[in-house]
C-alpha cells in the first residue's frame, strides 16, 4: 500500500512540498534522538548499531542527546545491550525489563514504546527496517498517529531542524525526501547495512533510564508457543560478506547463473542477484539484492550483467570497489561502478574464475558458498 | 468464516522508465497488476475458506480503474470485491489509507458478515513500506500477525488461530485470536488458477463501489492529504557519480588476458583484498 502520496510527483510535491512547519504547541517539549535497540533471543541486531552511528550526526547537528532505547526480559542480555548502547555512541539509555518483553510481540513492544514515547517525548525515532522493527513501527506510528518513512537510505536534518528521510519511490526507480513537519516524533526506519557500522568505543558509559511497563502477561492475547531457530546452512550471509559476485538478466539464462556461482566460490563470496531473477525463479529471494531485497556493503562487488536500476543501485552503493560487467557502455551501473568492463559476461566470468584459482591458494571454504 | 483481503493495484514496476531528460515518470503504457506480495493472501484466504466454509471479501483503495485488479480477483474465486473510492483519498500516506480501509472493513462487516481475519501482502512493490497492513490492525484493535509463512490451525467454536511468523533469525509460532490482521509472507503458496466458469462469471459480477461516505468514513480530516502527516518535499533522480567507471581497455585481448587486467586492476586499487582472499581461501 502507499507510503508516497499517490503516484504523482510533480503534483504531490507541487501541492504540499511548500507546506510549512507549524508544529502545534503540544510538541515543541520534543527532543532528542532515540534509536530502539533490537534485541531478540539474546542478540541485538546490527542494525541498531548501524542506526546509532547515524543517529549520533543527527543529535550533533540538533545540538541534542542520542539515546538507545532496550526493552527486553530481565536478564544479563538486556543489560549487556545498555552498555553497547554507550560503546556506539549513545549518551544515555532508556530500559524496560519485563518478562512480556522476553520474546517480541507486537502487542507488549508496540503498549511499551507508545507509553515511553508519551512519557519521554523524543523528536526523532529511528528502527531497524527488519521484520521485527517494521512490525512495531507501523503499529507505533499508527498509534501516535505520526509519520512514519520507511526504508530510508539518507537521513539529515535540514535548517529549521526537521528531519529529512530520503528513500527510493516508485519501485526504486527515483528517490524522495519525505517530511514530518507537524507531528512527532518523526519516525523512520532503515534497512541493514545501508549506514556503516560505527567504530566501537571501549570504557563509555552514561545514564540508564529505567521505566518500568506495567503489562502483565494476562492482557495478552498473543502466545509465543515455540521459537524455532534458522539452521545456518539456511542463511545467506549477503548482507554482512566482504565479497559479493551478483547476476543479472544479461546473464541470458538460468543455466548461466552457475558461472556466478563458480566464481563466489573461487573467491570464497557470497553470491546474490538483480530483482528480475528473483522473479523469474532463477535464485532465490534471500539472495536478491537491492531495494527490496538486500542491502550490501562489501569490499568488492562485482555485477555481471545487471544493468543497474536505481532500485539495485541503492542496495550496492556501500560498497568499496564495485566492478561492472556489461555489454551496454551506457548501462546506468556505469555511472556508480568504479571499474567496467564491457564484455559479455557469459565469456569472461569463467576466465576471471580461472585467473583468480590462480592467483589465489586453493579454496577450501567452497561449502560456505554452496 | 469470513475473510478480508485488502489488496492494491500498482504499476509493473519492472516496466517503469523514467525520462531520461525530464526525470519523471514514464506512467503512459504501463500494465497494471495486482501487487504480487497480495497473491500469496487471497490464496492464503481461499484456503482457508475452502477449509471452513464462509466468504472471501477482497477489497482495495484507488481510482476507478482499480476496478480491473477486484475483477482479476474474482477469477480466483474470491466472493465478493469491494472497491473503495473517492478523491478525498487522494494523496493518502500509509496512515491516512489505513484509517480509510479500516472504515471500510467495518462496513464489510456490518453489511455482509462479521470478519474473522484481514488479510493483506507482506506490503507492496511500489510503496515498499509495509505498514498499512500494522495500521489497519492498530485501527481496528485486532492481533497483528506479520509476515506469516503459514496458517496452522484455526478454531473457529474457540476463535483462536495458529500460526507460523518469520522473525529474525527464526520462525515463532504464535497462537492468538479472532478476529486477528495476517500479513503473508512470499513464496507461502501459489495462487490458484479459476476455472473458466469462476472467470466468466467474474467478468460479469458486480463490484460493489463505495465513496467515503457510504463505506462510513467518518473524520475526513483523517483521509487524503489533510490524514496524511507525512509530506513528500522533493522527487528527484540520484545525481550520477563525479566520476564514472573506468572503463578497462580490452581491445584484442582474450578472455584469459582481460581477466589477469582486471584482477591487476582491483588488486591495484584494494591492496588489501589480496591478502585477505588468501587468507579466507586457507582459512
Amino acid at each position: 500500500m502507499t507510503t508516497t502520496p499517490a503516484p504523482k510527483p510533480a503534483a504531490a510535491a507541487g501541492g504540499r512540498a511548500g507546506m510549512k512547519k507549524e508544529l502545534p504547541e503540544k510538541f515543541r517539549s520534543y527532543k532528542h534522538v532515540w534509536v530502539f535497540i533490537e534485541l531478540e533471543r539474546g542478540h541485538v541486531h546490527p542494525v541498531s548499531w548501524e542506526l546509532m552511528g547515524e543517529g549520533r550526526k543527527l543529535a550533533d547537528k540538533l545540538g541534542v542527546q542520542l539515546a538507545g532505547v532496550v526493552l527486553g526480559g530481565a536478564g544479563e542480555d538486556t543489560r549487556a545491550a545498555v552498555q553497547e548502547c554507550y560503546a556506539y555512541g549513545a549518551d544515555v539509555a532508556y530500559l524496560v525489563e519485563s518478562p512480556v518483553l522476553a520474546d517480541y510481540r507486537n502487542e507488549p513492544y508496540s503498549r511499551c514504546m507508545m507509553e515511553l514515547v508519551n512519557k519521554f517525548q523524543p523528536e526523532i525515532l529511528l528502527l531497524g527496517a527488519t521484520t521485527l522493527g517494521r512490525d512495531l513501527a507501523g503499529s507505533v506510528a499508527t498509534t501516535l498517529a505520526t509519520g512514519l518513512t520507511a526504508d530510508c537510505t539518507e537521513l539529515a536534518v535540514d535548517a529549521d531542524g526537521s528531519l529529512a528521510a530520503t528513500r527510493p519511490t516508485f519501485g526504486g526507480s527515483l528517490l524522495c525526501t519525505i517530511y514530518t513537519l507537524n507531528f512527532r516524533p518523526q519516525m523512520a526506519t532503515v534497512r541493514p547495512r545501508v549506514f556503516s557500522m560505527p567504530e566501537r568505543q571501549e570504557g563509555k558509559s552514561g545514564p540508564v533510564i529505567e521505566y518500568e511497563f506495567k503489562m502483565i502477561e494476562d492482557e495478552i492475547v498473543t502466545k509465543l508457543l515455540q521459537f524455532i531457530p534458522d539452521r545456518d546452512s539456511n542463511k545467506s550471509n549477503l548482507a554482512y560478506a566482504d565479497v559479493v559476485v551478483a547476476g543479472g538478466l544479461g546473464l541470458g539464462s538460468a543455466e548461466n547463473y552457475q558461472l556466478v556461482k563458480d566464481l563466489a566460490k573461487a573467491l570464497g563470496a557470497e553470491w546474490g542477484g538483480s530483482r528480475p531473477l528473483v522473479q523469474r525463479g532463477w535464485i532465490p529471494a534471500d539472495r536478491q539484492i537491492g531495494q527490496t531485497g538486500k542491502t550490501i556493503r562489501p569490499k568488492l562487488y562485482i555485477a555481471a550483467g545487471i544493468s543497474g536500476a536505481i532500485q539495485h543501485r541503492v542496495g550496492v552503493e556501500g560498497a568499496d570497489l564495485i566492478l561492472a560487467i556489461n555489454t551496454d557502455k551506457n548501462a546506468p551501473i556505469m555511472d556508480f561502478a568504479h571499474i567496467g568492463l564491457i564484455t559479455d559476461a557469459v565469456r569472461f566470468l569463467p576466465a576471471l574464475a580461472k585467473e583468480v584459482r590462480q592467483r589465489i591458494a586453493p579454496n577450501t571454504r567452497s561449502r560456505l558458498v554452496g | 468464516m469470513h475473510l478480508v483481503v485488502c489488496i492494491k493495484q500498482v504499476p509493473d514496476s519492472a516496466q517503469i522508465r523514467v525520462h531520461p531528460v525530464t526525470n519523471t515518470i514514464m506512467r503512459q503504457g504501463v500494465p497494471t497488476i495486482i501487487n504480487p506480495y497480495d497473491l500469496f493472501a487471497i490464496e492464503a484466504a481461499l484456503r482457508l475458506r475452502d477449509k471452513h466454509g464462509g466468504k472471501v471479501t477482497v477489497l482495495t483503495m484507488g481510482p476507478p480503474m482499480a476496478e480491473d485488479s477486484l475483477r482479476r480477483a474474482l477469477t480466483y474465486g474470491v466472493d465478493r470485491a469491494v472497491l473503495l473510492t473517492d478523491r478525498a483519498f487522494a494523496g493518502s500516506d500509509t496512515l491516512a489509507t489505513s484509517y480509510a480501509l479500516s472504515q471500510a472493513i467495518l462496513k464489510i462487516g456490518q453489511t455482509y458478515e462479521p470478519v474473522d481475519i484481514v488479510f493483506t501482502g507482506k506490503q507492496t512493490i511500489d510503496g515498499d513500506t509495509a505498514q498499512v497492513g500494522p495500521g489497519i490492525a492498530k485501527r481496528l484493535d485486532l492481533q497483528q500477525l506479520t509476515y506469516v509463512s503459514g496458517v496452522n490451525e484455526v478454531n473457529l467454536e474457540g476463535k483462536t488461530i495458529t500460526v507460523e511468523r518469520r522473525a529474525e533469525g527464526g520462525v515463532q509460532i504464535l497462537k492468538s485470536n479472532l478476529p486477528c490482521l495476517i500479513t503473508m509472507l512470499e513464496g507461502t503458496n501459489e495462487i490458484r488458477r479459476g476455472s473458466i466458469d469462476v472467470a466468466l462469471a467474474a467478468a460479469r459480477a458486480e463490484i460493489v463501489t463505495w465513496n467515503a461516505a457510504a463505506a462510513g468514513v467518518a473524520e475526513m480530516g483523517k483521509c487524503g492529504l489533510k490524514g496524511s502527516p507525512t509530506v513528500v518535499k522533493r522527487v528527484f533522480a540520484p545525481s550520477p557519480r563525479a566520476d564514472k567507471a573506468k572503463i578497462i581497455d580490452i581491445g584484442g585481448l582474450t578472455p584469459d588476458a582481460i581477466a589477469t587486467k582486471t584482477l591487476d586492476e582491483i588488486f591495484n586499487r584494494l591492496p588489501t583484498i589480496e591478502k585477505e582472499l588468501t587468507a579466507m581461501a586457507q582459512g
